[in-house]
């Protein structure tokens, strides 16, 4: 039980964080780098991805389409969450919770309807108007107006609407490719450490140019990291040794 | 002003008091109450849900502190608030038993219909207290000690529990009475209650008087007494406004004067419930539409509810009633458990009464088909308080109310959120509670596993022969990384808080688990499937993976195979496989395991969408899955995409 009060201690400290963070802002007038959730207008994203958005985070009212990884949607939940934003996974039975909750969302506030049924737009509506992030699946099958809808009713409500798959008029479209996983030494030795990726991001208005970037995604421990954190200690020796990882910095601290 | 309250109160006493009351604050008497009182009721109802005897010293533990225990184990040093380690030093064969206030509801509900058979209008104030109107039986058995000995017999015949009585004017003060099982005569309440201590006023479970209580206390104002005789303006001016209430508890005032417009018939909200409610679910997901409803309309007039009256009706047209007294304004979230309580009480009761046994269905058990609640006595609603840090309570609120709408669209089944467990797989690892019922944090309690059954090591894997890989009992240990933010420290406390599962997947987990077991061909370079041996060592090494059917694609790297033994000591539920972790090259996108064909689809390299790929992109990369061989059956137990 000893568990629930540090939680409830780790509660108390966000949230003495915010209010101070708040007030400094309105007072101190000193320029915040890392926006904190409640009420401004980018939600915190990881610190590997930042480089990569616009504005190094999410903007409220924002579409950000995620395609091709499971992992790269619950690295651009997970900051938000982990400080206290609400998320939604609508239309994703298969979701991994433990990879989610490796990634740093606070499973307490994301909030899961794996089967949407048939009217989908009327529960993306329903979730857009009380949760921050909600993320969406099987966009496809939607009509042109139904997205320009819900688009509509995101940026009305300052949440952010991340439909997973094709969502032509996107914000932003954030895809991973080329993973490539280390960790494995040959021969059925070793296990899957983490998985260098390279993040790519378009989309309108700033971001029409593209950017790239690359990630550990995810990471040794499961959150995303970014490139440049050494390998896992124990295996440092041995996957040196085997030839698979080039020799790395040292660990550093954090 | 202040000096007043602070400085000469022996010397002041008197006129200051005369100075109070003659203020002309609403000083009705309040009404004579009879309260029943059972002492120790949650160790009473836990003790006799788990069959704990009454000789033996019990305790219920929550939050690893005590919060009641029973006769026996105070008299032999255990003490409410004591830490359950110093509980069970001071008394080693104190039963510790957890907390549940449903069951401690659902118990007392039998007491208070045997209440019931003797005098009407009954009100539960909390399971182990009970408020009436004291005219009433008294007129009819004569006095006040005929009832009293009437009632306590009465209870103990019928229910076994013991309970004591006490009539005062007021319910604060009839409570204090029913502890010390006095009958005070009317309009001598303010002297009953002058000698007794400060701290009566902090018994109330839902109140927090602690720091008023120490100030008193610091002040010199150690007896009700003493704080009663200040003046009620220097109270408010000094104290504050629950202070306010504590003071006219203390001089046996009624903390608030009832709203004084009669509750007219619009403050009742009812639910024809079809299909009619026969589960303990259904009747909690009820209960919550009902009561934010309410909630509304007393918002909506400005008033908050201090007695609740909740009706339902039975398919056979059964009437049920009860009361409930609440000493603060109920907040939404109290009288959704309310009712939920009281739903469940009267269901088992029937379900009990109809098949005249515990646990078993009947085949019509009626059900409930109406539900009503009421607000039967209203104060204004000032007196409600809301999270202290405002907003990040109203972000929670707003979240809250969203999710019960979808819920309402696509029922109670639709909305989940999710608990963490232990276990080895990744899928059974996770709990979906449904939104709105109770996130119950997985109990620990030593080393012991949490389907209560395993103690660490069972089910540990069989060490294989000495390799050159070093997962001789599975994966490695997940390295924990060292955190930014205090924030994230709360899932990494939460892996922390269940205990350690030799053989459980370290970090990395698979970030999509099929819902229904997907086949899988594992075949090796010659086109031979591949199989893993007694010895947990796989026949040969693959090199091509065709899943569902679909066309094969070559494994540029593997792991394992880590054998799991599931539940050995169970022939139905044990199980023994071998986990593998194999990497595909060259894959375009992963789309899923729902609706996958895993025929080539001809676009890119991958033909694992079923339709076009998530990715379209033209850089391919590698797909991870997660395998496991179950009686010779390879199957796919995840993929990190």
């Amino acid at each position: 039980m000893e568990a629930v009060a540090a939680d409830a201690r780790a509660e108390r400290l966000r949230e003495a964080r915010n209010v101070l963070g708040r007030a400094a802002r309105v007072w101190g007038g000193e320029q915040d780098l890392s926006p904190s959730v409640g009420g401004e207008r980018m939600l915190p994203v990881a610190a590997p991805l930042r480089s990569v958005l616009p504005g190094g985070g999410l903007r409220r009212g924002g579409t950000v389409a995620v395609r091709s990884s499971t992992a790269l949607l619950l690295a651009l939940l997970s900051e938000a969450s982990a400080e206290g934003a609400w998320c939604a996974l609508v239309g994703l039975p298969e979701v991994g919770l433990v990879a989610a909750a490796e990634a740093g969302l606070a499973l307490p506030r994301v909030a899961l309807v794996p089967r949407p049924g048939a009217d989908l737009v009327a529960v993306a509506a329903a979730l857009l108007d009380g949760l921050d992030l909600v993320a969406v699946a099987g966009v496809e099958r939607l009509r042109p107006g139904d997205r320009q809808r819900l688009a509509a009713r995101a940026r009305q409500r300052g949440a952010v609407l991340l439909p997973v798959g094709r969502w032509p008029g996107a914000d932003l479209e954030v895809v991973a490719v080329s993973g490539r996983w280390q960790g494995l030494v040959g021969g059925g030795a070793g296990r899957l450490c983490y998985r260098r990726v390279r993040v790519r991001v378009s989309g309108r208005g700033a971001a029409h140019r593209e950017r790239v970037a690359s990630a550990l995604l995810p990471g040794p421990g499961g959150t995303v990291a970014g490139v440049g954190l050494p390998a896992v200690s124990g295996w440092h020796g041995l996957e040196r040794a085997a030839g698979v990882l080039a020799p790395v910095a040292e660990r550093e601290a954090g | 002003m202040s000096s007043a309250a602070a400085g000469g109160v022996n010397g002041c006493v008197s006129s200051a008091g005369a100075r109070g009351r003659a203020m002309g604050e609403a000083s009705e008497p309040a009404p004579r109450i009879l309260a029943l009182w059972c002492p120790d009721w949650p160790v009473v109802a836990a003790a006799a849900a788990e069959g704990v005897p009454r000789y033996r010293p019990a305790a219920v533990v929550a939050a690893n502190r005590v919060l009641a225990c029973s006769a026996v184990a105070r008299a032999q040093g255990v003490r409410r608030g004591l830490r359950r380690r110093e509980a069970q030093a001071r008394c080693p064969e104190l039963a510790v038993l957890a907390v549940d206030p449903e069951r401690d509801a659902r118990m007392f509900e039998q007491v208070a219909q045997a209440v019931e058979e003797l005098a009407p209008g009954v009100e539960v104030v909390r399971p182990g207290l009970i408020a009436l109107l004291a005219q009433g039986p008294v007129g009819y058995f004569g006095s006040a000690r005929a009832v009293a000995e009437r009632l306590i017999d009465h209870v103990a015949g019928s229910t076994g529990a013991e309970c004591q009585i006490g009539i005062a004017d007021g319910l604060f003060a009839a409570t204090l009475a029913a502890h010390r099982g006095v009958v005070v005569e009317p309009g001598r309440t303010a002297e009953f209650l002058a000698p007794l201590s400060v701290a009566e006023l902090d018994r109330e479970p839902g109140v927090d008087r602690a720091e008023l209580i120490s100030l008193l206390n610091r002040l010199g104002l150690r007896s009700l007494g003493a704080f009663g005789t200040l003046p009620t303006a220097d109270v408010a001016s000094r104290f504050g406004s629950d202070a306010v209430l504590a003071h006219r508890l203390a001089r046996g005032f009624d903390p608030r004067p009832p709203a004084r417009r009669c509750p007219a018939e619009e403050l009742v909200v009812d639910a024809e419930l079809d299909p009619p409610v026969t589960r303990v679910d259904a009747a909690a997901f009820a209960s919550r539409a009902l009561a934010e409803r309410l909630h509304a309309l007393l918002a909506g007039h400005g008033l908050a509810c201090t007695r609740l009256g909740i009706q339902a009706r039975t398919l056979d047209g059964v009437e049920l009633t009860r009361v409930w007294r609440c000493a603060e304004p109920l907040t939404p979230a109290g009288t959704v458990d309310r009712v939920r309580w009281q739903l469940e009480a009267w269901l088992t009761r029937e379900l009990i009464r109809r098949s005249g046994q515990i646990g078993e269905l009947a085949a019509e058990s009626g059900g409930i088909g109406l539900l009503r609640l009421s607000g039967e006595e209203v104060v204004a609603a000032g007196a409600l308080q809301l999270g202290l840090w405002g907003d990040v309570g109203v972000a929670d609120e707003r979240a809250g109310r969203a999710l019960v709408r979808v819920q309402a669209l696509l029922g109670p089944e639709g909305v989940y959120t999710a608990v963490l467990e232990g276990g080895r797989d990744p899928a059974e690892r996770v709990r979906l509670v449904p939104w709105g019922d109770e996130r119950r944090a997985p109990v620990t309690d030593g080393g012991h596993g949490l389907d209560g059954t395993a103690p660490a090591g069972a089910g540990q894997a069989v060490p294989g022969p000495a390799a050159p890989r070093s997962t001789g009992a599975g994966p490695p240990p997940e390295p924990r990384p060292r955190t930014r933010s205090g924030a994230r420290s709360v899932a990494r406390l939460a892996r922390q808080a269940v205990p350690p599962w030799p053989g459980r997947l370290p970090a990395p987990s698979p970030t999509t688990i099929p819902v229904r077991p997907v086949p899988v061909r594992v075949l090796d370079a010659a086109g031979h499937p591949v199989r893993v041996t007694e010895r947990s060592v796989l026949s040969s090494a693959p090199a091509m993976v065709a899943v569902n059917g679909g066309r094969p694609v070559r494994v540029r790297g593997w792991a394992g195979p880590w054998p799991v033994d599931q539940r050995w000591w169970d022939p139905v539920a044990g199980w023994r496989g071998s986990r593998l972790q194999v990497v595909l090259g060259e894959v375009d996108g992963f789309d899923g395991f729902d609706g996958f064909d895993g025929d080539g689809d001809g676009d890119g390299g991958g033909g694992w969408a079923a339709g076009d790929g998530r990715t379209g992109a033209a850089e391919p990369g590698e797909l991870a899955l997660l395998l496991l061989c179950r009686d010779g059956e390879w199957s796919v137990a995840g993929a990190y995409d």
